[in-house]
C-alpha cells in the first residue's frame, strides 16, 4: 500500500471574475523512502498540491474533489483540529527560503522544544534531548552550542538543516519539500539533498521534492510528475522520464535546461504552449549608433581593485574592524565579449559590479574605462557621462523596479536624468524600445505589478538600453526566473552583445548558464580571483581545484535527453 | 554595550542643551515678567532694580548660564509668582502627573496591544470591524473635546464621576498618591481616558498592521506546517515580532503622554506639572517654564534611551551585533 495518494484531486480559487483551477485531475503517490519529484514552470500549480496536503490551502482556495489518503486513512475534508494533529507529527513541510522560515526571536533550541512538546508532550529534559540529537543528525556541528544560538547566527544551508531537523522533530511519515535549495549555493545544495535522501532512506520517510529544477530532479528524485497548467503531463520513473520523455512539454523542458557540456549558439526555448515573445533585435540594431569595437584593446582595465566594509564600529579608528569584500582583484574586459563573473554568495561577484557601475566608492585600485581613470570620478558631468554608457539589470525583477511608477516613466527615468532628449522623442523612443522588447508599447500605461516575472526582466532591460549604453553589467539576471523565461531572458541578452555590439559582465552563480553566455570567466572566491579562464578551457580543464570542485558540484545531467538539440560547431 | 550607552547619554546631553538654549531664547517674546509682578504704583527705580535682582538684565546667553548653572546643582531659581524655589513647586506637582501619565499609558498600551491583536486575528468578524471604526474616532477627535464629552455624560448627566480635581491624596514620603482613595481611583478614570484614547487607538492600529505583515511570513507558514497550535503561533512567536516597530512608536507616544498633559490637564482642573505651566506662562514665569520644559526632555530622551535598550531585550540580531562591538 503507497504511504501516500492522491487521487483525482482538482483545487479551485475563485476570484471575482472566475474561477481559477490551480490544479487539475492530478494522481500522485508515494510510496516510504522515495522521493517524489514534482517538476512544472511557476504557477504549474506544485506547490498548490503541497498547501493541499498539509491542509494548509490559502483562502479563498478549496479543494473541489479528490480524495487524499495518508496510509489508507483520507485525510482530505478533516476539520482543523485534526489536521492540525496531523501537521508536523504525520506530514511535515520543508519551505524555500531558510532566511526566513524561522522565526529570528528565538533560538533553535525554542523552536525544536516547542514543536516537539507540541506533538509529543513529555518533559523538557526529553525534549531538549531529542532536540540535541536531531541538531546532531542533521549535521550541524557542536550542537550543544548551537542550539542556544538564533537563526541568524547560521549560514543559509546550516539553516536549511534546522528547518530540516524541525520537519523531523516528530518521525512523520511524509515530507513536503516546496523548493528546499533554490535560495542555496550549489555545494550547499549537493550536501541539503545528500542528506534529504539519506534521511529519506534511513527513517523510510516519503519525500514529496517540489521544484523547477531539472538537474535536483535528475539528480535526487526516484519518481518524477511533470506538470503545466495545473495539469500531470507525465508521471513516471525519473531515468525514464529525463531520458525519454514521451510528452512534448517534457521534451522543451528539459531542452531548455542549459547544459554543462554542450555549447550551444543558443538558448532552446520552450516552444509549447506557444508563448514566445518576439524581441526585434533587428529593429533595435538599425536606430543603435555605430560601436566601433576595437578588440585589441580592453574597454575596463581592473586593477588591485579593493572593497572593505566596516564590520565593528568605534569612536576611533583602532577599534574598527573591516571585512575585506574584494582584495586586489585585477582583469580586463575585452569588447565585445561577455565576461563572466562565477563564485558562490558572499564571494564579492556583486560588489566588484557594484564597484564598476559607481556604487559603491572604490577603497583601492583603479578601474580604467576606455582609457580613463574613472573610479576617482568626482565631477557630477564626467560621472554622469561614465555612467550613461554603464547600466545595469539586477537580480530581482521584483524589487528592481519601482511599483509607484507607471512602465513607460521607468524607461524614460534614465532618458530624462541624462537629458537625452525631450518630449515627444521620449515618448517615442519608450514606445520603440517596449516595442523591441516584445512587451508592445501599450505596456508603458500599467504598472509593474501587472507583469510576469520574465516581462519585468524585460522592462528592465529596456530601461538599461534607454540611453544607448556601451557597457551592460548583468548581476544574476535570471537567478529568479523560471527554465523557459530564462532561456528568453539570456537569448536576448546574447542578441544585444552580437548584434549591438554591447560587452556585458555577467555574474552567475550557475555555471551551466556560464557555460553558454560568457567568452571568458573569472572564478571569485572570498574576494578573490581565484581563476580565470576561456570559458572552455575552465570546464574542459580548471586550473585550482576551487573550481574543479565547483564543476564537480554542478548537477549533471548526462541521463536528461538530448532531442533537438545540436552543438555549436 | 556600555560604551553605547555612554555615548546615548552624551548625545542625551547635547539634546538637552540645545532644548535649553531655544527655551531660553524664545522667553523674551513672551513677555516682560515684571508687568505681572509689580502692582500699578511702581517706579521706574523698582522695575529697574526689581530686573537687576533677577538678573534679567543681563544678555541672553549669560543667563541662559547662570540657568544652567545652577540646573546641573538642581536649583532652578525661585518662581516669580509663587516666590517658592521652582525644584519645590514641580516636586509637589509631578506626581500627579506622573499618575495620571502611567495610568493612562498603562491603558493605551494593554488595551492597544490586545484589540490590535483581536482585530488583525479577526480580520473579517464584526466586532472587529466595528472595533476599527469606532476606533477612528479616537484618532480624529481632538483631547479636550473628549475629555469634555467625558465630563458631559459621566459626571454631569449620569452624575457618576467627578468631573474635576484628583480627589482625596495620600501623602507616602514626600509623594502624594490618589491610588490609595476610592474618590481618588474615581477622579483618574475620566482624565486616563481622554490622555490614552488618541495613544491607545494608535498603537491598536499599529500592532493590528504590523501582525498583519507578520502572519504572512514564512516562518509563520512553518509554525503552521509544524503543527502548533493557533494560540502559540499568534501570542508566541507572531506577537514578539510585532513588537519591535510597535515599541518604537510606543516610546514616543508615552513621552507624548506626559507633554500632552497639559490639556487634560487643563480640561480636568488636575493639579500637575501641566497646568503649572500653563499658569506659568499667562505670568511669564520663565525659571518654571526653563524647568518644565527641560524636565520634558530629560523625559523624552530616557523614554527613548529606555525604547533603545528594549530592542536589543527582544531582538537577539542586535544583541549579538552588540556584543561583537
Amino acid at each position: 500500500m503507497s504511504l501516500l495518494t492522491i487521487n483525482d484531486l482538482t483545487v479551485e480559487f475563485p476570484t471575482r471574475r472566475q474561477l481559477f483551477t490551480a490544479v487539475d485531475h492530478v494522481d500522485l503517490s508515494v510510496e516510504p523512502g522515495e522521493i517524489h519529484g514534482l517538476v512544472g514552470e511557476s504557477g504549474a500549480g506544485k506547490s498548490t498540491i503541497g498547501a493541499a496536503i498539509m491542509g494548509l490551502l490559502d483562502r479563498p482556495g478549496r479543494i473541489a474533489s479528490g480524495i487524499i489518503k495518508l496510509s489508507g486513512d483520507q485525510i482530505s475534508g478533516l476539520d482543523a483540529e485534526a489536521m492540525r494533529g496531523l501537521r508536523g507529527k504525520k506530514i511535515s513541510m520543508i519551505f524555500q527560503d531558510p532566511l526566513t522560515s524561522l522565526n529570528p526571536l528565538f533560538t533553535v533550541r525554542e523552536q525544536l522544544v516547542e514543536t516537539i512538546q507540541a506533538h509529543l508532550g513529555g518533559s523538557d529534559a526529553e525534549a531538549n534531548k531529542r532536540a540535541r540529537d536531531l541538531i546532531d543528525r542533521v549535521g550541524i556541528p557542536d550542537p550543544d552550542t548551537r542550539l542556544d544560538q538564533y537563526p541568524h547566527q547560521f549560514s543559509g544551508g546550516m539553516r536549511q538543516r534546522v528547518v530540516i531537523a524541525l520537519a523531523l522533530c516528530t518521525e512523520p511519515d511524509v515530507i513536503i519539500a516546496d523548493e528546499p535549495t533554490t535560495a542555496l549555493d550549489v555545494s550547499v545544495q549537493a550536501q541539503i539533498l545528500g542528506l534529504i535522501k539519506e534521511l529519506a532512506q534511513e527513517r523510510q520517510v516519503g519525500v514529496i521534492l517540489i521544484t523547477h529544477d531539472m538537474g535536483v530532479i535528475a539528480d535526487t528524485t526516484d519518481k518524477v510528475t511533470v506538470m503545466y497548467a495545473g495539469k500531470v503531463v507525465e508521471s513516471g520513473p525519473t531515468a525514464q522520464v529525463m531520458g525519454q520523455p514521451r510528452h512534448e512539454y517534457t521534451k522543451s523542458l528539459i531542452a531548455a535546461v542549459p547544459r554543462p557540456t554542450l555549447k550551444l549558439h543558443r538558448f532552446p526555448q520552450i516552444s509549447y504552449g506557444g508563448r514566445e515573445t518576439r524581441f526585434a533585435i533587428e529593429d533595435m540594431a538599425r536606430h543603435w549608433p555605430k560601436v566601433n569595437n576595437d578588440t585589441s584593446k580592453p574597454v575596463f582595465e581592473i586593477r588591485n581593485l579593493t572593497k572593505k566594509f566596516l564590520q565593528r564600529r568605534g569612536l576611533l579608528p583602532w577599534d574598527r574592524t573591516y571585512f575585506t569584500a574584494v582584495d586586489d582583484v585585477s582583469f580586463d574586459i575585452r569588447a565585445g565579449e561577455v565576461f563572466g563573473v562565477v563564485g558562490e554568495s558572499g564571494s564579492g561577484k556583486s560588489t566588484v559590479a557594484r564597484m564598476i557601475a559607481g556604487l559603491y566608492p572604490v577603497d583601492g585600485g583603479t578601474i580604467t574605462f576606455d582609457g580613463q581613470v574613472v573610479s576617482d570620478l568626482t565631477n557630477k558631468a564626467a560621472l554622469d557621462a561614465y555612467r550613461r554608457n554603464i547600466q545595469m539589470i539586477f537580480q530581482d525583477p521584483y524589487s528592481s523596479l519601482n511599483p509607484r511608477m507607471r512602465v513607460d516613466d521607468i524607461v524614460a527615468e534614465p532618458i530624462r536624468h541624462h537629458r537625452l532628449m525631450d518630449g515627444v522623442d521620449i515618448k517615442r523612443r519608450v514606445d520603440e524600445l517596449l516595442d523591441q522588447v516584445g512587451l508592445g508599447h501599450e505596456a508603458g500605461l500599467k504598472y509593474p505589478h501587472e507583469f510576469s516575472g520574465g516581462q519585468r526582466q524585460r522592462i528592465s532591460i529596456a530601461r538599461a538600453l534607454a540611453t544607448q549604453p556601451r557597457f551592460l553589467i548583468c548581476d544574476e539576471p535570471t537567478s529568479a526566473l523560471d527554465v523557459s523565461i530564462q532561456a528568453q531572458i539570456l537569448n536576448i541578452l546574447k542578441d544585444l552583445q552580437e548584434h549591438l555590439g554591447l560587452t556585458l559582465l555577467f555574474i552567475s552563480h550557475d555555471l551551466p548558464v556560464v557555460r553558454q553566455m560568457c567568452d571568458r570567466v573569472a572564478v571569485m572566491k572570498q574576494g578573490k580571483v581565484v581563476e580565470l579562464q576561456e570559458t572552455n578551457d575552465l570546464f574542459a580543464n580548471p586550473q585550482t581545484d576551487y573550481a574543479s570542485e565547483l564543476l564537480r558540484l554542478m548537477p549533471k545531467l548526462d541521463d536528461l535527453s538530448t532531442d533537438g538539440l545540436e552543438a555549436e560547431a | 554595550m556600555f560604551a553605547y550607552i555612554v555615548r546615548r547619554m552624551f548625545q542625551s546631553v547635547i539634546v538637552l542643551l540645545v532644548v535649553g538654549l531655544v527655551a531660553f531664547s524664545m522667553f523674551r517674546f513672551v513677555g516682560d515678567p515684571i508687568d505681572n509682578m509689580l502692582g500699578q504704583e511702581r517706579t521706574q527705580a523698582d522695575i529697574d532694580r526689581l530686573r537687576t535682582e533677577l538678573g534679567l538684565d543681563q544678555p541672553f546667553p549669560v543667563q541662559y548660564f547662570k540657568f544652567l548653572q545652577g540646573a546641573v546643582q538642581g536649583n532652578f531659581g525661585v518662581s516669580y509668582r509663587q516666590g517658592r524655589p521652582v525644584s519645590t513647586i514641580i516636586a509637589e506637582r509631578a506626581p500627579a502627573t506622573l499618575e495620571l501619565a502611567f495610568v493612562s499609558g498603562f491603558l493605551a498600551i494593554t488595551v492597544g496591544i490586545a484589540l490590535g491583536v483581536f482585530t488583525a486575528i479577526r480580520r473579517q468578524g464584526v466586532a472587529a470591524n466595528i472595533i476599527m471604526t469606532v476606533s477612528l474616532i479616537g484618532v480624529s477627535l481632538p483631547t479636550f473635546l473628549i475629555g469634555i464629552l467625558l465630563i458631559y455624560i459621566f459626571s454631569v448627566e449620569l452624575d457618576l464621576l467627578p468631573s474635576f480635581g484628583r480627589g482625596e491624596t495620600v501623602m507616602i514620603g514626600g509623594w502624594s498618591t490618589g491610588f490609595l482613595t476610592a474618590s481618588g481611583l474615581k477622579a483618574l478614570i475620566l482624565p486616563a481616558i481622554t490622555l490614552g484614547l488618541y495613544q491607545m487607538t494608535l498603537i491598536m492600529r499599529l500592532v493590528r498592521s504590523e501582525m498583519l505583515e507578520v502572519m504572512r511570513a514564512d516562518y509563520v507558514r512553518f509554525a503552521r506546517a509544524r503543527g502548533l497550535s493557533d494560540r502559540v503561533i499568534n501570542f508566541r512567536h507572531a506577537l514578539k515580532n510585532t513588537l519591535v516597530p510597535v515599541i518604537t512608536i510606543t516610546g514616543l507616544q508615552l513621552g507624548s503622554i506626559i507633554a500632552f498633559a497639559i490639556i487634560t490637564e487643563t480640561v480636568f482642573q488636575w493639579p500637575g506639572v501641566g497646568l503649572l505651566f500653563i499658569n506659568a506662562i499667562q505670568f511669564v514665569d520663565i525659571p518654571v517654564m526653563a524647568a518644565y520644559l527641560m524636565l520634558i526632555s530629560v523625559m523624552f530622551v530616557t523614554i527613548n534611551l529606555i525604547v533603545d535598550l528594549l530592542y536589543y531585550a527582544i531582538d537577539p540580531r542586535l544583541r549579538v551585533d552588540a556584543r561583537a562591538t
